[in-house]
């Protein structure tokens, strides 16, 4: 999730950063330290000033990490990211309260990513969650596997990385939608979690209910 | 150096609110009063160039059109349904195209339209959202969507219910309602404008301050865990803040505030769904909107039946709730609620997976 303002009513808190490292191509990761609760896969909305329009990132670290962790990338004339981008560590970030329901649960399901879609996955990841899950990530380019060694490590054949650009060792070549038309028996009794642009969570809800998956147990979030 | 010798393009003057005017005038050096001629030549007339703006001298409408384009697009297509509606296919960039519904009848004409290219909320049951998000309209796009329109003199409404999510887009749709309101622009009643949201709190509450417009709100559920399943919206801004933040707000004596409901056949239109809406709405000052749903391929929502449409209508009327039905316009050549796309004429790009 990023983009749009903040929540109504809610009052800002300032941090102080940690690091901002840039970890691909115009794709950081920012922390800074956690000092309140949160569920995995909640938002939290960020600010330069108290005074600005929040825009709204999802968290991508764990519930009991020391850190809260944003994924965000650079958007060319954004408000916030060129911004964001400029932080070091010691300087000052608004934050609001975490919010949002798009929470994860320990039940076996597919996660399904996109982009920097992937930070409530990995958060979910993070608190515990990931131990009966199938995590499909797509991307253009290799690069943009944030997190790949983690999750490598722990998924093992149950993390899929879908390349439309380039062509990797044990990478799918192709879009995340393709390597979804070609599997067969999907459980249709389990959980299919989306995050990615509006797109790649319609495309993909919309191969999934050709597949035989009630609506019901599709669960999209969007980035806006 | 003039603005023109710039590498930006040309911005366009349509869209632009009358301070945005006297800004523009000042850094041309221009006598604040053209400000107010440029708004009554934009707003007013039907000119489409600086040439008949007769009462700026010359040189000065050299000056503008030096550095601004009017921004005066017309349309490239028009389809016309059996039932008087028309839909328009307006260009806004190079494969980018919106479309805007005209719809007749005998006590109103309404114009419907478009504040994105796309939609990025990816609500299930709406065509829109199947061509993602292509680009945002700036005011003076929305504007033109009624100034280049060929029925221009004849339309009474506006509604914010074409392509995009209006609040997603909020500055120019700000904007935008502020010029179709004003003296100086298109004077038309806030009560003949409506503005249609998902509902993204943040920017509905600046909405409700500082507009005097109606209010849309797309509801389709009044419960958490359905209304998630047909919007991903709901995970962040869920219905019942959507409520309460319009409860909160000053209304006023007239502004309107419309609960759209798509009405899904044995799935939202229960008595359960009756009480729950009851409840929900019990200290709104609002009307239901109930709209039939008109299937889109590949989406598992099935329409309702009239039968069970006009039960669910009487029920809510029983509750005390005023509730009318839509009349579904232009369905022959998808002009209706949720069937906009033009996603068979964009390119895909910037893909991210």
């Amino acid at each position: 999730m990023n983009s749009v303002e903040s929540k109504p009513n809610v009052k800002f808190k300032s941090v102080i950063i940690l690091s901002n490292a840039e970890i691909s191509h115009n794709v950081f990761l920012l922390s800074f330290k956690r000092d309140f609760d949160f569920r995995a896969g909640q938002v939290l909305g960020l600010a330069m000033s108290s005074s600005d329009d929040a825009r709204l990132y999802s968290i991508a670290s764990g519930e009991k990490d020391d850190t809260i962790d944003i994924l965000y990338n650079i958007k060319p004339g954004g408000k916030l990211t060129p911004n964001l981008a400029a932080l070091q560590p010691d300087d000052t970030l608004w934050i609001t309260v975490p919010f949002g329901s798009y929470a994860g649960s320990t039940e076996p399901a597919y996660w399904i990513a996109a982009g920097t879609g992937i930070a409530p996955f990995y958060s979910m990841f993070r608190s515990g969650m990931g131990g009966n899950k199938v995590l499909i990530h797509g991307s253009r380019t290799l690069d943009a596997f944030y997190f790949n060694d983690k999750l490598h490590s722990d998924f093992g054949s149950r993390y899929v990385r879908c390349c439309s650009q380039e062509d990797g060792e044990g990478v799918y070549h192709g879009r995340v939608t393709q390597y979804l038309e070609n599997l067969d028996n999907l459980p249709e009794d389990q959980k299919y979690y989306l995050c990615g642009g509006a797109e790649m969570v319609v495309e993909c809800r919309e191969i999934l209910l050709n597949k035989g998956i009630p609506f019901s147990h599709i669960v999209a979030e969007i980035y806006f | 150096m003039s603005f023109a010798q710039s590498i930006v393009p040309k911005q366009h003057l349509l869209g632009k609110t009358l301070t945005d005017l006297k800004l523009i005038a000042g850094k041309l050096e221009l006598p604040a009063f053209v400000a107010a001629q440029i708004a009554y030549w934009l707003y007013k007339t039907n000119i489409q160039s600086y040439e008949e703006m007769t009462n700026i001298s010359k040189k000065v409408r050299s000056l503008l059109a030096e550095n601004y384009d009017l921004g005066i697009v017309a349309p490239v297509k028009v389809q016309q349904s059996t039932d008087g509606t028309k839909k328009y296919l307006f260009p806004v960039s190079s494969h980018k195209f919106i479309e805007t519904a005209f719809i007749p009848d005998e006590r109103r004409n309404t114009l419907c339209v478009s504040s994105q290219v796309g939609c990025k909320m990816g609500c299930l049951f709406c065509a829109t959202g199947r061509q993602g998000f292509q680009a945002q309209l700036s005011a003076g796009q929305i504007l033109n969507q009624l100034r280049s329109l060929p029925e221009r003199a004849q339309i009474t409404n506006i509604v914010f219910m074409g392509m995009g999510e209006p609040f997603d887009n909020a500055e120019e749709v700000m904007k935008a309602q502020e010029i179709l309101t004003s003296d100086y622009g298109f004077e038309l009643s806030v009560r003949k404008v409506t503005v249609s949201t998902i509902g993204i709190v943040p920017a509905m509450e600046v909405f409700l301050r500082e507009s005097k417009c109606n209010l849309a709100v797309s509801m389709h559920s009044p419960f958490d865990e359905e209304r998630r399943r047909f919007m991903p919206i709901q995970h962040v801004y869920p219905i019942k803040e959507v409520i309460e933040t319009i409860n909160r707000a000053e209304l006023g004596k007239y502004r309107r505030v419309s609960i759209e409901y798509i009405v899904f056949g044995e799935l939202n239109d229960t008595q359960k769904h009756v009480k729950e809406l009851a409840r929900l709405l019990n200290k709104t000052r609002c009307r239901i909107n109930l709209i039939r749903f008109h299937p889109v391929p590949n989406v598992p929502l099935p329409p309702t039946n009239e039968e069970r449409l006009l039960e669910f209508q009487r029920a809510l009327i029983e509750k005390g709730i005023v509730t009318t039905i839509r009349a579904s316009r232009g369905l022959d050549i998808d002009a209706a609620c949720g069937l906009l796309s033009t996603k068979a004429l964009i390119q895909q790009e910037n893909r991210d997976f």
